[in-house]
């Protein structure tokens, strides 16, 4: 069982990633109404957001470290301010200021951060061999620090999933994989995708441990991810971690989302696991109503200062776009 | 007086040599592949680097292109300098998502923040009967992507100067080279596929072409296997007067644009021969570059031999009607001086 002050700083994980992604939804809006164009407004492009898998961010980041690398997915904010990037340069970069992670070269979707040892892939479960690479440096390297590689459900039936695991475990690297089931790969369930119900179950094709997470419980993701990492670290070779967890959004902002029905979208609210973690927090005395409020004001005031520094920055020069393509 | 001692390697021992001369003198560099280690590579482009390193730097990989050639990548990026060899460029099917999307990306994704040293090697070319998917050179469509430098060499001593670049380099550097040049027991013999080469490492600059021979009348800008075809044709043409200059590129990325306009400008008349494909590829490409660079100064209009639009064939007349070869080249050169 995580200490108080884990399961604290858990929920301002979540609190933060949540309140981050609302607030980016609304700014992806700007501009776009009433017609959506989404080129327009100032964060144009696709738009994916994590809301509803905080959880798994908070859970697995709380065991790393900032040399500990970090690959993940189209989705990636959660991931990104969980395992500790500058929010700031985040929101500039999505904003495509000259002040975020990439000049604005990245996006959303291509986020890199020497500081935190961070990418991302915008290609689905292409983000996974990097990871194993990483790994595979530390091992050279002798050091102990590990790779965490997060993937959705849709990743598992690509074969850079099934190279990567087979790989790592080969040359027993440390690596976490780290799936996130949120059921929809864009608008195709899981059962319509997979021959199987748990990819955690897959883990066996390769001799390494795989830990389904069946209900996107932050504690129960930080206590499996606490035991993979451990293992990684001590040069135990790479895990498999799945969580069945909750896309609150669409796939993309503008997603009509006419493939889900009524009844989903009540029971994923109802289920909503920031609020019931928080509940669960208060009702066991972990933290008082006042405390959670005090948590989302910081959050906010964090996010707004974020913000109001991506929309303060000045855009690229234009003409920088044709620097760094090479070193 | 000086005694002018040869040390004769082939290109593949030049090219283990200068892997093995930076593992050396880098403890960060390793290499990983497809059968690099016990069997130093299927063109013996690693030979003997396992005997000297150990398996823990010259790793024998899966058949599992997309994860290790990711993993470069990725220990790139954690401060390793990889080298990962592609078997045949040919299989890039497999892998092209991490090559291109993230290996060639990364750092200008990154806004130059993070760099990827990697070397990616792999065997090009064709004209002994392994068809359509084993013999491609495929330098357009390498060449057309941005962020990755391509390095071509011709003879032993520029192999093991730009192995030397490439390992140095921060940038990922694809490493092409001819299964024609590596001076391999089991392929039709090449006499320049053994030259003398340096004991002491050197480099060959990543960009720059190299006037293999000098000449008045035309210039043939080609690469690779073709500049030893190009070469022999240019023996050829002397006979009868004529005296082609040979450009080898060396490097595809960056091209030396100024080398190719410099030696047009002098001869006036361009023939470019390229085992590539005809079309939207490297031949063009060289083409534009004189005519942006050298139009007024050209004779005649520029002249392309190069691998039709058609896939490799297997038979025997059908792939060598399809490659260029000393007689074409000769041929194409005598009508551009017509």
């Amino acid at each position: 069982m995580p200490s108080n002050e884990t399961l604290r700083e858990m929920h301002h994980q979540m609190v933060r990633i949540r309140l981050f992604e609302e607030t980016i939804q609304k700014a992806y809006f700007e501009g776009k109404t009433p017609a959506f164009d989404i080129a327009a407004g100032p964060v144009p492009g696709e738009m994916h957001l994590a809301a509803g898998q905080e959880p798994v961010a908070a859970g697995v980041c709380a065991h790393l470290r900032s040399t500990d690398a970090v690959t993940a997915t189209h989705r990636p904010h959660h991931v990104a301010l969980a395992h500790g990037m500058d929010m700031k340069r985040l929101a500039a970069e999505i904003f495509g200021k000259d002040t975020g992670l990439g000049h604005g070269k990245g996006g959303h979707m291509h986020l890199f951060d020497a500081a935190t040892n961070f990418g991302c892939s915008g290609i689905i479960a292409e983000g996974m061999p990097t990871a194993v690479g990483h790994a595979l440096a530390f091992k050279k390297q002798d050091r102990d620090d590990i790779a965490v590689s997060f993937f959705g459900e849709g990743a598992a039936n690509q074969g850079a999933f099934h190279e990567s695991l087979n790989l790592a475990a080969l040359w027993k690297l440390g690596v976490v994989f780290v799936c996130e089931d949120n059921a929809w790969a864009i608008s195709v369930p899981k059962e319509k995708s997979t021959a199987i119900a748990n990819n955690s179950d897959r883990a066996a094709a390769y001799g390494i441990p795989g830990v389904l997470i069946p209900d996107n419980d932050p504690v129960a993701i930080y206590e499996a991810a606490g035991e993979a990492v451990a293992r990684a670290r001590r040069g135990g070779g790479p895990s498999l971690i799945e969580v069945k967890t909750d896309r609150l959004f669409g796939h993309f902002e503008g997603d009509p989302q006419l493939y889900r029905s009524k009844q989903e979208f009540a029971l994923i609210k109802e289920r909503d696991a920031l609020r019931v973690y928080e509940r669960r927090l208060i009702d066991t005395g972990v933290m008082t109503s006042q405390d959670a409020q005090a948590t989302w004001d910081r959050a906010r005031a964090e996010i707004g200062e974020a913000i109001e520094f991506a929309r303060s920055s000045p855009y690229p020069e234009p003409a920088s776009a044709l620097l760094h393509v090479f070193a | 007086m000086a005694v002018e001692t040869k040390r004769l390697l082939t290109t593949s021992k030049a090219i283990s040599e200068a892997i093995a001369m930076e593992m050396e003198r880098d403890p960060s560099v390793f290499v990983m592949g497809e059968d690099i280690g016990t069997y130093g590579g299927i063109f013996g482009a690693t030979a003997g680097l396992l005997e000297k390193f150990g398996p823990e730097r010259v790793m024998d990989t899966p058949i599992s292109e997309t994860a290790f050639i990711g993993a470069a990548t990725g220990a790139a990026l954690s401060g390793s300098r990889p080298i990962v060899e592609l078997m045949f460029v040919d299989f890039f099917g497999v892998c092209m998502d991490q090559i291109y999307n993230h290996m060639a990306k990364i750092h200008y994704e990154s806004g130059g923040a993070l760099n990827v040293p990697v070397v990616v090697t792999t065997a090009i070319g064709g004209g002994y009967g392994d068809a359509a998917q084993h013999s491609q050179t495929l330098y357009g469509m390498f060449a057309h992507l941005p962020g990755m430098k391509i390095v071509v060499p011709s003879t032993p001593y520029d192999a093991k100067g730009l192995m030397t670049a490439a390992i140095r380099d921060d940038n990922p550097v694809l490493y092409m080279f001819h299964k024609g040049i590596m001076g391999l027991g089991w392929m039709t013999p090449n006499p320049r596929a053994t030259a003398h080469v340096p004991e002491e490492a050197y480099t060959v600059p990543i960009g720059k072409a190299d006037v293999k021979r000098e000449g008045r009348d035309l210039t043939i800008v080609t690469l690779s296997l073709m500049v030893h075809r190009a070469l022999d044709a240019a023996d050829e043409l002397a006979k009868e007067g004529i005296e082609a200059e040979v450009l080898d590129l060396r490097t595809v990325i960056p091209l030396d644009r100024e080398a190719i306009v410099a030696s047009v400008s002098k001869t006036r008349r361009l023939l470019v021969v390229d085992e590539d494909y005809r079309s939207f590829g490297l031949s063009g490409e060289v083409v534009s570059t004189v005519i942006e660079g050298a139009w007024g100064r050209l004779e005649r209009p520029p002249v392309r031999l190069t691998y039709p639009d058609v896939p490799i064939p297997y038979s025997r007349p059908l792939e060598q009607f399809c490659l260029p070869d000393r007689d074409k080249i000769a041929a194409a050169a005598r009508q551009l001086m017509a």
